[in-house]
């Protein structure tokens, strides 16, 4: 296996100088973690000319992120970028409520939550499972595919698409937007802002048309939701509600969908049991999402933050590392086992405090409905080249290429 | 066996009403509530330890009758 972000400086000490870019990082980061716990479990560097902190274990991860407003959300990606390139956001991302602390945090939640509950999402269920059985039709019969390629890459993009209410044939360069500004643009800030920018404008033609002649759809729904705050600019807020559905739902949830086909492809025993046994469905989704878990979110301190032995300065970051968080032993049993029928199971793939992801149960949703398709019409399958293998990390973790053969 | 949520640590994961819809409910923002006051049925007593075990904001508490 390999990973897809660019050469980094190795690494001779973790603790003091650690990489989540680091390739041996990307492709497993479960030994450096629990080498982490065992010793220094707030990790630090001083790379890309900022300290940042990384802790490990699964409670300080759940009281970090309930530090709030003293720990921002202002600028959640996990590489800032520098500041004396003159842009007017250093974070190329906003995207309320995820980069919005209180007060502007809650009002722009709420005004998305609804869309997002549990009954609401379901009525996405039978568009995604026409959505995947299309895809399938595409390569079944040729016995081989590329997993993150061809399937699950494919899904996210196309689902938010439907729900936004855009062109479907812009899925495509959604997902070149998407890699752009997060994956791609982290460590270049030209990439970044490009996207951003691409990203920004046709966001802005598609709310103004709406906000002009209001259309039966979620955007125009949205410009006209009785919420004080938004009244007089409600063009500039839906644009940045938007962003967010845009790019924060598209390559995290075909990470997790990646990383699920990834792990049923390469563990026949799993795959066998959850092939015979649908009821273990539920279970199982929750395991891979506990121990692939995607994303890895930033906060910035506004002011001086004591925290255990430390002080995380003004100024200075902290991931919350939730993918680390979810396999502390100390937090869940066998943590560096899979266990696809694992009851106990409470996992922060999607966060925690304020800052949940608000998607989640669209996520969950779009994982269950992959998953449980691809199962019914491929139960026999497997990775064909392991080596061929590559994996994104750093924002957002989860396989770019996938050789399976069926 | 009763349960409780604690409406304060509840974030709207949901984790509750997808593993027990039988002992709770959720509003349009995601926020669980308990049904039939909390009381748990004797059959379904394994669930409301699931639900509380599922927690990722540990709100879920089982509470004296």
């Amino acid at each position: 296996m390999t990973a897809t972000t660019p050469a980094t400086e190795p690494v001779e000490d973790w603790t003091t100088d650690y990489d989540i870019f680091d390739a041996d990082y990307v492709t497993d980061p479960t030994p450096i973690w629990k080498d982490l716990r065992s010793g220094c479990p707030m990790a630090r560097t001083d790379r890309r000319g900022i300290r940042s902190w990384l802790p490990t274990k699964y409670d300080d991860v759940q009281a970090l992120a309930k530090i709030v407003p003293e720990l921002s959300s202002k600028d959640p990606l996990v590489v800032t970028l520098p500041t004396d390139m003159g842009i007017d956001n250093s974070s190329g991302l906003s995207a309320p409520p995820i980069s919005a602390d209180p007060p502007e945090q809650v009002w722009t939640r709420r005004m998305i939550l609804p869309a997002f509950a549990p009954r609401a999402v379901e009525s996405h269920r039978q568009f995604t499972e026409d959505l995947c059985h299309r895809l399938i039709d595409g390569f079944v019969d040729s016995g081989e595919c590329d997993g993150a390629v061809d399937y699950a890459q494919q899904i996210p993009p196309r689902v938010i698409a439907h729900m936004l209410g855009f062109d479907p044939e812009k899925a495509d360069d959604f997902t070149t937007w998407v890699r752009g500004a997060l994956e791609l643009g982290l460590f270049d800030p030209v990439i970044r802002v490009k996207y951003r920018d691409i990203i920004q404008t046709f966001l802005v033609n598609e709310v103004r048309s709406r906000w002009e002649n209001p259309r039966d759809d979620y955007l125009s729904e949205l410009l006209t939701l009785d919420v004080p705050e938004m009244k007089g600019r409600e063009v500039q807020v839906v644009v940045g509600i938007a962003n967010l559905l845009l790019i924060a739902g598209i390559d995290t949830t075909w990470s997790s969908i990646g990383s699920a086909l990834f792990h049923m492809g390469t563990h026949p025993q799993d795959r066998r049991r959850l092939a015979a046994d649908d009821t273990l469905f539920p279970t199982a989704l929750e395991e891979m999402l506990r121990f692939y878990s995607p994303v890895t979110m930033a906060r910035m301190a506004q002011e001086d933050v004591p925290f255990g032995d430390i002080v995380i300065k003004s100024g200075e970051t902290v991931l919350m590392n939730f993918p680390g968080a979810n396999h502390d032993e100390d937090a869940f049993e066998d943590a560096d086992k899979v266990l696809i029928d694992r009851t106990r199971n409470r996992h922060i793939a999607f966060g925690s405090g304020i800052h949940r992801c608000a998607g989640s149960n669209l996520a969950r949703l779009e994982m269950d409905v992959a998953m449980r398709t691809w199962f019914a019409r491929i139960p026999e399958f497997e990775v064909s080249d392991p080596n061929g293998v590559t994996w994104a990390g750093g924002q957002v973790r989860g396989p770019r290429r996938l050789p399976m053969r069926f | 066996m009763k349960i409780r949520i604690d409406a304060e640590k509840c974030q709207g994961h949901n984790r509750c009403f997808a593993l027990a819809p039988e002992l709770v409910d959720v509003d349009d923002y995601g926020s669980a509530f308990v049904l039939n006051d909390g009381i748990v049925p004797d059959d379904l007593t394994d669930k409301a330890q699931l639900i509380i075990d599922n927690c990722p904001e540990f709100a879920i508490e089982e509470v004296a009758e």
